[in-house]
């Protein structure tokens, strides 16, 4: 019993870390159909975010605190740019911006590679997200997935305050329903996108510090999640948000039941095949939404 | 002159729509723009807010030349849109629909408020998704949303299309009521002739993008646009 509590946990907690990654993609892609490529380097920007400010702060887990804000500005702002400068060009033709920002992705893998060298560097974790937090019996659950769990909470719960309850929300929410009508309605609905690109980047800037606690951070650490990122917005429903939730954590406990019995390869393949079998047969996910078609 | 469209000509991709169209609508006057299906009424009023950029000619606004200004500046300087088809944000309620449009300029809870004494149909209807109005419900959160914007000139193409005739009343008595009352100039697209050509103070006539007939309105001109329009 108390194995198989454990092994749910882990799935909760990997559940908790692909819905990070894959919440600012949700809004970016599921809400507006942007096909970004480089989302996984914004990841890569938040984490390197920590690993600079550990060299500027000395108080681990002040820097970590303090790294999550500034991740949060730092790819956000990445995200606006990459939006001003180059998507916003390319909103009617989805096939370019995918060219362009895979292009994108690998100038800033570089650019990582260039700024903090090609090895993989680490960060400290603070003292009081080492260990781990007795439950019951033997049972213990680890501090630093437990904190990730939370921040992925406390992300849905706030990017589903903004978007509910705010006039920025309720601006993000109308541009995608009827872009027309929002921009004659007075909504300037390019400001509106970039707005909503620096949210979603944002959070992938905040995915990227708790990804910190978890590994080692490299130039390619991005590349490599992009795609469960794009699995789970696709598989929750583009442009619903409950969806991806449901099917981060879903996805995350399959994998970690399937990988206790067998290996890690061996789990990612019956995901992906639990994947192909569901859009087979719900091609347009789990929820759906109609959304904004920018093609 | 309120809005002065000069020699417009605009399409889609490589069709034309549009040749050469002139329209003016004075100051707090209703014009009346009636053609047949196709005729290109709802792509001039397109071109007029912005979502079209025409190929020729000048869309003026209170005498200044808005022709490469976006849609929501338009809006920001006076001009509103109630586009064909009752449009609305159908998943936001029809409270966030109106609210929306509000909190972009000051004093917008007031004229939210002033829109919801125009429309008291809507009152019940504040906290339910838009999407689940019926036509005639949607067609009143599409004008009370674009008054919110405190235009100085409407654009209302086809406004009681298929919205059953109890209603079509009620939405034909607060366009002359908001015309009247708030001084607003009206370039209206309508398929219901009389009602049209009797509150417009001139009609104008399009067939195939072009302005085949125009004059002043009023009730004596209706047999004349009738008769232009072959119904």
């Amino acid at each position: 019993m108390t194995v198989l509590v454990g092994q749910l946990f882990t799935g909760v907690s990997i559940g908790a870390v692909l819905l990070l990654i894959a919440l600012g993609l949700s809004l970016t892609f599921g809400q507006m159909g942007v096909i970004n490529m480089a989302h996984g380097e914004f990841i890569m920007a938040g984490a390197y975010t920590v690993y600079v400010l550990q060299g500027a702060i000395a108080g681990a887990g002040v820097s970590l605190l303090v790294a999550l804000p500034v991740a949060f500005l730092v790819a956000g702002a990445l995200g606006a740019a990459l939006e001003y400068l180059l998507i916003r060009r390319l909103y009617a033709r989805p096939l370019d911006t995918l060219l362009v920002t895979w292009g994108v992705s690998l100038i800033l893998q570089q650019l990582a590679r260039d700024i903090f060298g090609a090895p993989n560097v680490q960060t400290r974790a603070p003292d009081w997200l080492t260990g781990n937090v007795p439950v019951f019996g033997d049972l213990t659950l680890s501090t630093n997935r437990l904190f990730i769990l939370g921040l992925a909470i406390l992300a849905v719960a706030g990017l589903t305050l903004v978007l509910r309850l705010t006039p920025l929300g309720r601006r993000i929410r109308a541009v995608v329903q009827n872009r027309d009508l929002a921009e004659v309605s007075g909504i300037p609905t390019g400001r509106v996108d970039r707005l909503t690109f620096f949210i979603g980047s944002g959070l992938a800037g905040v995915a990227g510090v708790a990804l910190t606690l978890l590994g080692p951070i490299g130039p390619t650490m991005g590349t490599n999640l992009i795609i469960d990122a794009f699995l789970v917005v696709v598989v929750g429903g583009i442009g619903t948000l409950k969806g991806g939730v449901i099917v981060a954590f879903v996805l995350g406990t399959l994998q970690s039941l399937v990988e206790y019995t067998t290996t890690l390869s061996v789990a990612k393949v019956v995901v992906f095949v639990a994947i192909v079998g569901f859009l087979q047969w719900r091609p347009q996910g789990l929820f759906t939404l109609r959304t904004r078609s920018l093609a | 002159m309120m809005l002065s469209i000069e020699d417009v000509a605009a399409g889609y991709g490589r069709t034309s729509v549009l040749h050469g169209v002139s329209v003016a609508v004075p100051d707090g006057r209703i014009s009346a723009l009636l053609g047949h299906n196709g005729a290109g009424k709802s792509t001039l009023l397109r071109t007029a807010i912005g979502l079209l950029r025409p190929r020729h000619g000048t869309v003026t606004f209170d005498g200044a030349d808005v022709t490469r200004l976006a849609p929501h500046e338009r809006v920001a300087r006076g001009m509103g849109y109630v586009p064909q088809g009752q449009q609305c944000f159908p998943h936001l309620t029809t409270e966030e629909n109106l609210r929306l449009v509000a909190d972009t300029r000051r004093g917008g809870p007031a004229a939210m408020a002033e829109a919801m004494d125009l429309f008291p149909a809507l009152g019940p209807l504040l906290a339910r998704r838009a999407g689940l109005l019926s036509g005639g419900q949607r067609q009143q959160l599409a004008i009370a949303r674009a008054l919110i914007t405190a235009p100085r000139l409407l654009l209302l193409d086809e406004p009681t299309e298929g919205i059953q005739p109890s209603v079509v009343a009620e939405i034909e008595r607060a366009i002359l009521e908001i015309s009247r009352a708030r001084g607003i100039s009206f370039l209206l697209v309508e398929q219901h002739i009389g009602f049209a050509v009797r509150a417009a103070d001139r009609y104008y006539v399009l067939e195939s993008g072009r302005v085949t007939s125009q004059g002043a309105g009023g009730q004596a001109a209706e047999a004349t646009v009738r008769a232009a329009l072959a119904v």
